[in-house]
């Protein structure tokens, strides 16, 4: 198979994938047993708000058209009002991904920065005490949930030091009508940044450090960091300009698929620090069953999750032009 | 007394040949146990807490004879839900070692009883989830053609869907009971499993005794489950081992957020209530054992994975 047919190929899978996707999100929330209008409408109706909201939602339609409808809607961008804030989710859900996006690309940065370094000292120092702990230490990180290394950092900054803020991202509630450059250049946002992203980082660390570390005791026996050792090139030099970058490349298409993955996981870290993001947002509708909002905001994490594997796959192909097509 | 047959003789010794085969793989096994002190400190955390997850609550077997009767034993020294001491949360104390709840309960039976529904849980939906994956796999790469297109797209799927969010949505609209956070945890996690089986599989497709057995006439399922499956097995039980850990988490994640099986004390639900309670800021014996014991929990089984690891991939013993 050549390069072209698998791109084609690859592509036409990302589309399939994506109909699927939305197709399950849509039984999926078709599933809910009981009347549908019970979890649509406020509570107590009257018979009459209830048939006008059947009607508005378009639940009387056969199934197939309540489908067609639903699909024709998503490709529009249209996701539906909220049944809490009732207004219509698109244009309450982007700044809330916004938000999550914010926070996990900081967190991942963190753990991707740190974690090749790490890993790429704990090759180099293979065997040395130096090592063996790295390993314990990242292992126990990886070990504990989110929100319990979350509990931990707020007991330690929070309640005990007093240094950072509990929850939220700034300013009193407000947070959400400022613009955009408003809402995240200033210092208050950063000290309610530092926390969450923490979090993250010290969860997602494992999988770049160790990771960075098998590949480098792979690069290290190969015969070029001999000769560089050879020449005479300060260890320094020959641990950094040539294993470690060499090693670095299987990381890029890990840390792709981490950020469509850090969508999902952001949901516990968003609980506990109360930051207003898609996973909590997608929580709390989840329990107040706004369902258009949940929907909303899973669609998102899952169309996240699904183009960065697309991307990994295509950077995977970009960086190792040795790779086979399947 | 007949003598007997060639066949019989020659499946006798073959049989004797997968024995020895068998005995081998655990053999090397405990050979790399041996030298592996993290994966004995995980066997060691690991089956502390298997023991207290069976003796947790009373034991009582009522069939047979009275003197095969136990005698109800328990390793929580209160009832985890009732309310056994004057002063609400209270620090630990000699009678309460680990402090008391909002409610007066004992925190340290709770924490005991907790360790009960975190092995059932993640064990079961892990194996669930591994079976699962494995026959997938297997069966996807033996068949090829539109069986592993089908297969694989599903797998594809279920890749682009976000765990933890799927599962919350899911245990939400089935509400939340034992059996829908273990289904809802098993839908997501065997996708990895089937993916690691399925090109492992792909290469056994090619050997030798696969093309002897189909000469033979063997049946497609006894190539797949019996000639290929003991091959992939090591690799199947690393990612079993895998699985147990993520199940754990997902359980606990899913129980913080107050969706975990209802009356059932998971340590993730035992956080919950501090949480809820609004307990995080003084009750620290209430916090942190559970946690601790999650931590503890998942790392003993990531520390096994590791030199099972070595096991499945030789090549990992000589660069450690």
């Amino acid at each position: 198979m050549g390069l072209r047919e698998y791109v084609v190929r690859r592509i036409l899978q990302l589309v399939f994938t994506l109909w699927a996707f939305v197709t399950l999100l849509f039984v999926l929330f078709r599933m809910v047993p009981g009347d549908p209008t019970t979890r649509f409408v406020m509570e107590y109706p009257t018979t009459e708000e209830r048939e006008a909201r059947i009607q508005e939602l378009g639940l009387n339609e056969p199934l197939y058209v309540q489908y067609v409808e639903y699909m024709s809607q998503l490709l529009r961008g249209e996701f539906g009002d909220s049944t809490h804030y009732r207004e219509p989710v698109r244009e309450l859900i982007f700044p809330l991904f916004l938000n999550t996006v914010v926070l996990m690309f900081t967190a991942l940065l963190i753990a991707y920065t740190i974690g090749v370094l790490f890993g790429a000292a704990m090759g180099w120092l293979r065997g040395s005490r130096f090592e063996r702990a790295g390993i314990i230490g990242v292992l126990m990180a990886r070990s504990s949930p989110e929100f319990w290394v979350g509990i931990i950092l707020v007991t330690v900054f929070v309640f005990q030091l007093g240094w950072l803020p509990r929850s939220g991202i700034g300013g009193y509630g407000g947070e959400l009508t400022m613009n955009v450059i408003d809402r995240y250049v200033n210092f208050d946002f950063l000290r309610h940044l530092i926390l969450p992203a923490l979090t993250g980082a010290i969860v997602y660390l494992a999988t770049p450090a160790l990771l960075m570390r098998n590949t480098m005791l792979e690069v290290l026996k190969a015969d070029f960091v001999e000769m560089k050792k050879a020449e005479g090139l300060p260890e320094r030099t020959v641990l950094y300009k040539h294993a470690a970058r060499n090693s670095v490349l299987p990381l890029v298409t890990v840390a792709a698929i981490a950020t469509g993955a850090a969508m999902g996981g952001s949901v516990i870290i968003e609980t506990v620090f109360n930051w207003p993001g898609i996973g909590r947002e997608m929580v709390n509708s989840v329990t107040r069953n706004d369902y258009p909002v949940a929907m909303a905001a899973f669609l998102l994490m899952g169309t996240a999750v699904i183009v960065m594997n697309f991307v990994a796959d295509m950077l995977y192909l970009y960086l190792d032009p040795r790779v086979k097509y399947e | 007394m007949s003598t007997p047959t060639d066949t019989e003789v020659e499946s006798v010794s073959r049989r004797r040949l997968r024995w020895q085969r068998r005995l081998n793989a655990l053999r090397n096994w405990v050979g790399v146990m041996k030298d592996d002190r993290l994966g004995q400190v995980g066997l060691a955390i690991l089956a502390a807490f298997i023991l207290v997850g069976i003796f947790a609550r009373p034991i009582t077997i009522e069939i047979g004879p009275a003197w095969f009767q136990i005698q109800p034993f328990s390793l929580a020294p209160y009832e985890p839900g009732a309310r056994v001491a004057d002063e609400n949360l209270q620090g630990p104390t000699w009678d309460h070692p680990l402090g008391t709840t909002a409610l007066g309960r004992d925190v340290l039976s709770q924490v005991i009883v907790g360790t009960r529904v975190t092995l059932i849980v993640g064990t079961i939906a892990a194996f669930m989830a591994v079976f699962i994956g494995a026959n997938v796999g297997i069966i996807s790469a033996y068949y090829g053609g539109w069986v592993d297109d089908v297969l694989m797209r599903i797998t594809d799927v279920v890749y682009g869907v976000p765990f933890l969010p799927f599962a919350i949505a899911l245990v939400f609209i089935l509400g939340a009971s034992l059996v829908n956070v273990i289904f809802a945890i098993v839908l997501i996690l065997w996708r990895g499993t089937a993916r690691v089986v399925r090109s492992q599989v792909l290469s056994h497709k090619q050997r030798p005794y696969v093309e002897s057995a189909k000469a033979i006439g063997a049946s497609n399922f006894r190539i797949m489950y019996v000639q290929i499956m003991p091959n992939v097995l090591p690799l199947i039980s690393l990612y079993a081992a895998f699985a147990v850990a993520w199940a754990v988490i997902a359980e606990a994640s899913l129980s913080f957020l107050g969706l975990g099986p209802p009356g059932m004390l998971s340590w993730g639900e035992i956080i919950y209530d501090v949480r809820s309670a609004g307990a995080l800021r003084e009750a620290w014996w209430w916090v942190f054992p559970p946690g601790i014991c999650i931590m503890l929990f998942v790392m003993s089984v990531f520390f096994i994975g590791r030199s099972l690891e070595k096991v499945v991939n030789p090549e990992l013993r000589h660069t450690q």
